[in-house]
């Protein structure tokens, strides 16, 4: 595998009296997708230019390798940036641009010819080797920021947001287009982000980042099934949360008193005592919703509610119930078969919402 | 229907240029080839003699020095231009530094001159400075030659320089910088490589509003130069006064007005047209942004 190991340990970084990064640590494997998603505002980007070099943390270092790289100048870290803007030279055709660090490291016309044109094939340039940036269209920058930012065979690529600035339909693509040339240059990837969507479809892990502090790391799995916090949670797709003191607990089977609610019984290995409040959350794919009454089972959960909105999107109609405690549980229902004239959930049903007690997980204990 | 009034608001404007331009230079124009007067002004009779007199060689030395100082004066300017503009360009308090950039303007610049005079003079601040310091009780010569000439020109003319760098470099995306820096660039290659190509426009701009009054300079070689410091300026102020050969001073105003047509035309047409390929580019010639799709096919 080629790339290098990443390691932030201890990182703290302020500007005045705004703290951006707070004792962050990580570890980035070799040739690993890694994504640091966040709100705008809590601290990705600024890791990311500690990593590249652009700004130098108060406290804490960045290694690769092993090798404490810190007190490098960017120009002499072997990490590439790929800019949410592209910072594209727009004095240099796409040609100039791609050479730009071949031309500082003084390499023979003919290697540049070479290595230019391999690099501009990556990313499906050759045809524009000759216009300026002002020539090209969104996407076109975005690959000539990642073919000039792969010249130079770094073993590490940091990007900052670069999708940010196409429309969704180009976003997906060039997503899946990023994906492959990681696939086939195989070094180290830290992407940043703040799209959900787009961390959980490329990423090998995911650091969760909010206020400057480092929430959780994990596979997107586990970032979505197993989120370590009501921030995680509430960030990462769609949710229902729920929060209340246990009643009971027999095996690993807990049940909560949640506000508006009433009792819910959720399957999780934490170790709870009755009497503690936790919170709690079930994703809106994994409720299912019918206008009869499911048939009791041990696990499953049931909760009554009247249909207060439904927004059909073509795959799936996503409902917003009130229950009758006064909550509003989201739910997914996917549409995998449809046929004309069966009765469909409608505005103002009434309806049964039921999920298993394995579907919902304990995110946070001892809460307020 | 719909009239344009465009032309009516140019008379002012053509007026003032016919009367205060086009007048002048077309007198100084006809003056220089007619006959001189006896105690100046001129006699109605044609003569090339004033074209001949261009040959002189003193004539040609004052020509050369004032080419040189000129550019001399013009490339520092700029080098001090340059990093001051950036550093205002980055700076949060830009208005309070463009104002302090602007301020010597409020004091007539015969003044600023002689405020140099009393700075560089023989009992002036620096020699009584170095003096307490313990350096040579007689003082040093700072006055009178071609330094001081070129030291207080730069001086003058710094804030025209200053001002459009200031506003090319505030438009400068310093990103590029950091791009640079990150694909290798050291921080002197960043500059180089990277910021003076998209900044030339301020720095064609800065060359222009320096060399061309600096070119016609006449009252600091005056005051700050000595006998070998006398520029193209002097050579016609004597003319016209002391010499009163009004015809030769015409001729030489007007090689002078030739020559820096010249050279700026030179200057100005071969920078645009590496400066301006990019910018110039019809808009609606862009490609419109492909969705994912034809993206797809386009690979595939």
């Amino acid at each position: 595998m080629k790339g290098s190991d990443v390691t932030v340990s201890n990182v703290s970084k302020s500007f005045g009296s705004f703290r951006a990064l707070k004792d962050v640590s990580l570890e980035i494997r070799k040739g690993e997708f890694y994504s640091l998603l966040g709100p705008s505002g809590c601290g990705k980007t600024t890791l990311l230019r500690v990593i590249a070099g652009f700004e130098e943390a108060d406290v804490g270092t960045v290694a690769l390798d092993g090798i404490d790289v810190s007190g490098l100048e960017p120009d002499k870290r072997h990490c590439n940036t790929v800019f949410q803007s592209y910072a594209l030279f727009p004095h240099l055709t796409v040609f100039e641009n791609v050479a730009f660090p071949l031309r500082i490291k003084k390499t023979p016309n003919r290697l540049v010819k070479e290595l230019v044109y391999r690099h501009l094939a990556l990313v499906q340039l050759e045809a524009h080797a000759e216009k300026k940036p002002s020539m090209l269209s969104g996407g076109q920058k975005q690959r000539v920021a990642i073919a000039r930012a792969l010249i130079n065979e770094p073993s590490v690529l940091l990007l900052d947001e670069p999708l940010s600035a196409l429309d969704a339909k180009l976003r997906q693509h060039m997503l899946m287009e990023l994906d492959s040339i990681h696939d086939k240059v195989g070094i180290t990837f830290i992407y940043v982000t703040h799209d959900q969507q787009e961390a959980l479809s490329v990423s090998d892990r995911i650091a969760v980042m909010n206020a400057g502090n480092l929430l959780q790391v994990g596979t997107p799995q586990q970032i979505y099934e197993n989120p370590a916090s009501d921030f995680v949670a509430r960030f990462i797709g769609e949710t229902n949360m729920f929060s209340g003191p246990v009643v009971s607990r027999s095996g690993n089977i807990t049940a909560i008193d949640a506000e508006g609610f009433g009792r819910i019984t959720i399957e999780d290995d934490a170790d709870i005592l009755p009497g503690v409040r936790v919170s709690a959350t079930v994703r809106p794919e994994k409720i299912r919703i019918s206008n009869d009454r499911p048939a009791e089972q041990p696990l499953l959960n049931i909760v009554r509610g009247v249909v207060h909105e439904p927004v059909y999107s073509g795959f799936q109609t996503k409902y917003i119930v009130h229950t009758g405690g006064g909550s509003q549980v989201t739910v997914f229902r996917q549409h995998a078969n449809w046929s004309e004239g069966v009765p469909d959930i409608e505005w103002k049903d009434d309806v049964y919402l039921s999920w298993s007690a394995r579907d919902a997980v304990i995110v946070e204990k001892n809460i307020q | 229907m719909k009239r344009n009034y465009g032309t009516a608001y140019a008379v002012p404007q053509a007026l003032w240029l016919t009367l205060f331009f086009a007048a002048p230079l077309a007198i100084i124009i006809v003056y220089s080839f007619l006959k001189k007067g006896l105690y100046g002004g001129v006699e109605p009779e044609f003569s090339l003699d004033a074209y001949r007199a261009l040959a002189n060689p003193t004539l040609i030395t004052v020509a050369w020095r004032t080419l040189w100082v000129s550019v001399a004066a013009t490339l520092l300017t700029i080098l001090i231009a340059i990093p001051c503009g950036f550093s205002i360009a980055k700076s949060r308090n830009q208005a309070m530094r463009l104002f302090l950039v602007i301020v010597p303007f409020w004091t007539n610049f015969l003044v600023r001159i002689y405020a140099w005079v009393s700075i560089l003079g023989n009992e002036g601040f620096l020699n009584q400075a170095l003096r307490l310091i313990g350096f040579r009780p007689e003082g040093y010569q700072f006055l009178y030659n071609q330094g001081a000439v070129v030291l207080v020109l730069v001086y003058m003319y710094l804030p025209y320089a200053i001002l459009p760098l200031f506003s090319t470099i505030d438009k400068f995306d310093f990103t590029l910088l950091e791009a640079a820096r990150d694909l290798g660039a050291t921080r002197m290659q960043s500059y180089i490589k990277v910021m003076l190509p998209n900044i030339r426009g301020g720095i064609i701009t800065a060359v222009l509003f320096t060399f061309i009054p600096i070119f016609g300079a006449y009252a600091v070689p005056l005051l700050v130069g000595g006998k070998d410091s006398y520029m193209l300026g002097n050579v016609i102020a004597d003319q016209v006064t002391k010499t009163r050969n009004w015809p030769l001073a015409s001729s030489i105003s007007m090689t002078v007005t030739l020559l820096t047509g010249v050279a700026v035309f030179l200057f100005t047409s071969r920078s645009h047209k590496k400066a301006e390929v990019a910018k110039d580019l019809d808009p609606r010639a862009l490609p419109a942004e492909p969705s994912g799709d034809s993206v797809r096919a386009e690979v595939r």
